[in-house]
């Protein structure tokens, strides 16, 4: 492969979302001005970035920080719940039949209606925003991971069987692996949620974080700097998400679709 | 000799929520002699993969019994190998790792001896240079011969072969018999080989077991004497016509032969006898 075989094969796929960006965005700018529409309304790319140069990247990197803390604790505690969990409901009948339901109230309650309890009951810090991120995550993991160690074929299991092997060798060896393309498309999606479950609970109460800093500068009127804080925290979940591809594709490389790398 | 494996009155019906139980098997009498390779031919769904089932103690006969070396087989004893329909490779596992799988799935030390034993098994169905590849990376043949080397590894008494080429091209599929039989006069082991192609059965098999449909009893034995080993050429003979005629008749019903199709010749003594 030569290097513009190599420009045109990885580069260019990669580059389109930042093309079609790079094309919307002069757009965007020339409705702007030509309309005269003002910058409470919707404010021009150049505002949005001048607001974001007019704060002190310390700053920035405080509510980068106290977002990005609270969501991928959130992200880990939902993670460590659902494993465990996912593996129950595969091992027992019983236990998925009594836990199902419950798992489908949490998820459907809205976490917003819910964030003020917790936070009234947690109190204020970390612990309160970490629950609320895990709250809104857990749920898309522990479907996926059951739905992959339930799927495992029929001629796997009968193999583990005729070896004798234990119930958790079965677990660990063969279901489990077996769910793992399943489970990291849970946390793709649980990833992105997590970002939101943070956010929410920035809402809420908090004093940093960049959904506190969304709603702060709204409530200020300054709309291109929330704007700047919106489009810093969808880089933020866009980075996540590529994150957790790239663990998939480091130490799971199998179980992605050869030649199909989205 | 004491057979290795003996069905008495096997009989075996599937329960399921609802539905009248289905019977699947009835009253199956057979045995396997020490490194015979039985063949079972018979039309789809008609209960042969029960049969293997029953002998890996995957599942219980409902009537009768399934004895392997004198002892009755209750439950999965982890002393048969087996090939399944599908290669059933662990995607997460190199072609290696893959063949030791049934040591480390049953939670014993792999050790310097497993691994040379998994080499020399690999080499045996000629996959040694893809040792280290992915499952992915093969082709059906070649996965489906990793599996052979997987239920070789801990050396089992018993091989139980469920339609293990049926996923594979004609040619392939050909090749792989031939390959089967290299493998098996080089370890011989008791094969009881599931398929749907009468062919296949009276090419590879010492004896052929004639299935009827559900629920599926025994209705032909065949004794093959066509000689060892089988070589491409083994199809030309008449007395290969002969036996395939025989099971055919049995599957289909005589019509085929009076349509004149097949001519068996009169003037041969026929090589595949009723036992």
């Amino acid at each position: 492969m030569t290097l513009r075989d190599a420009i045109r094969d990885n580069m260019w796929p990669r580059l389109l979302p930042v093309l079609a960006l790079l094309a919307i965005l002069p757009v965007w700018e020339l409705v702007c001005r030509l309309f005269g529409i003002p910058d409470y309304v919707l404010p021009a790319p150049t505002s949005i970035f001048n607001a974001f140069l007019n704060v002190d990247m310390q700053r920035w990197m405080g509510h980068l920080w106290a977002t990005l803390r609270v969501a991928l604790m959130g992200f880990a505690l939902a993670i460590i719940i659902s494993l465990p969990l996912a593996i129950l409901m595969v091992r027992s009948v019983f236990l998925t039949r009594t836990l199902f339901p419950f798992l489908v109230v949490i998820q459907s309650t809205p976490i917003v209606a819910v964030a003020p309890l917790i936070i009234v009951i947690l109190g204020a810090g970390d612990a309160p925003r970490t629950v609320i991120a895990c709250l809104i995550s857990f749920f898309p993991i522990v479907v996926a991971t059951t739905t992959g160690m339930l799927a495992t074929p029929r001629e796997m299991l009968e193999l583990s069987r005729s070896l004798k092997a234990s119930a958790s060798r079965e677990i660990w060896q063969i279901r489990l692996p077996y769910a793992v393309p399943h489970i990291f498309s849970g946390l793709k999606v649980a990833i992105t949620l997590a970002i939101i479950g943070a956010v929410i609970a920035e809402f809420v109460a908090a004093e940093k974080g960049l959904g506190y800093f969304v709603q702060f500068s709204t409530s200020y009127f300054r709309i291109p700097q929330a704007f700047a804080a919106l489009f810093f925290l969808s880089a933020v979940s866009l980075v996540l998400f590529k994150a957790v591809q790239v663990v998939q594709k480091t130490f799971f490389g199998w179980s992605l679709p050869a030649e199909d790398e989205r | 000799m004491n057979p290795d494996v003996e069905f008495i009155g096997v009989g075996h019906s599937y329960r399921s929520k609802n539905k009248p139980p289905v019977q699947a098997l009835q009253d199956i009498n057979l045995h396997l002699a020490h490194n015979e390779f039985v063949a079972v031919v018979g039309p789809s769904g008609c209960g042969k993969s029960t049969l293997l089932r029953l002998l890996s103690g995957l599942v219980s006969p409902t009537e009768g019994e399934v004895r392997m070396f004198g002892q009755p087989v209750t439950a999965p004893g982890g002393e048969v190998g087996i090939v399944f329909q599908k290669p059933t490779l662990l995607p997460w596992l190199s072609v290696f790792d893959n063949v030791l799988f049934p040591l480390r799935h049953q939670g014993r030390v792999i050790g310097r001896q497993d691994r040379d034993r998994a080499r020399a098994l690999l080499e045996t169905v000629g996959l040694a240079e893809f040792i280290n590849s992915q499952p992915d990376e093969l082709s059906g043949g070649m996965q489906q011969r990793v599996g052979i080397a997987r239920a070789l590894l801990l050396d089992p008494d018993i091989l139980i072969m469920d339609e293990p080429f049926s996923a594979l091209d004609a040619l392939s599929r050909e090749q792989m018999g031939f390959e089967l039989l290299r493998i098996w006069s080089e370890r011989p082991k008791t094969v009881l080989f599931i398929t749907h192609s009468i062919s296949e059965a009276v090419l590879l098999a010492d004896r052929v077991l004639v299935m009827s449909p559900r629920p599926a009893q025994i209705i032909d034995t065949i004794d093959i004497d066509l000689p060892r080993p089988r070589t491409p050429t083994t199809i030309d003979l008449p007395e290969f016509n002969t036996c395939t005629q025989r099971i055919r008749q049995h599957i289909f019903g005589p019509l085929q032969q009076a349509s004149g199709l097949t001519a068996v010749p009169s003037h041969r003594t026929p090589v595949c006898q009723a036992s």
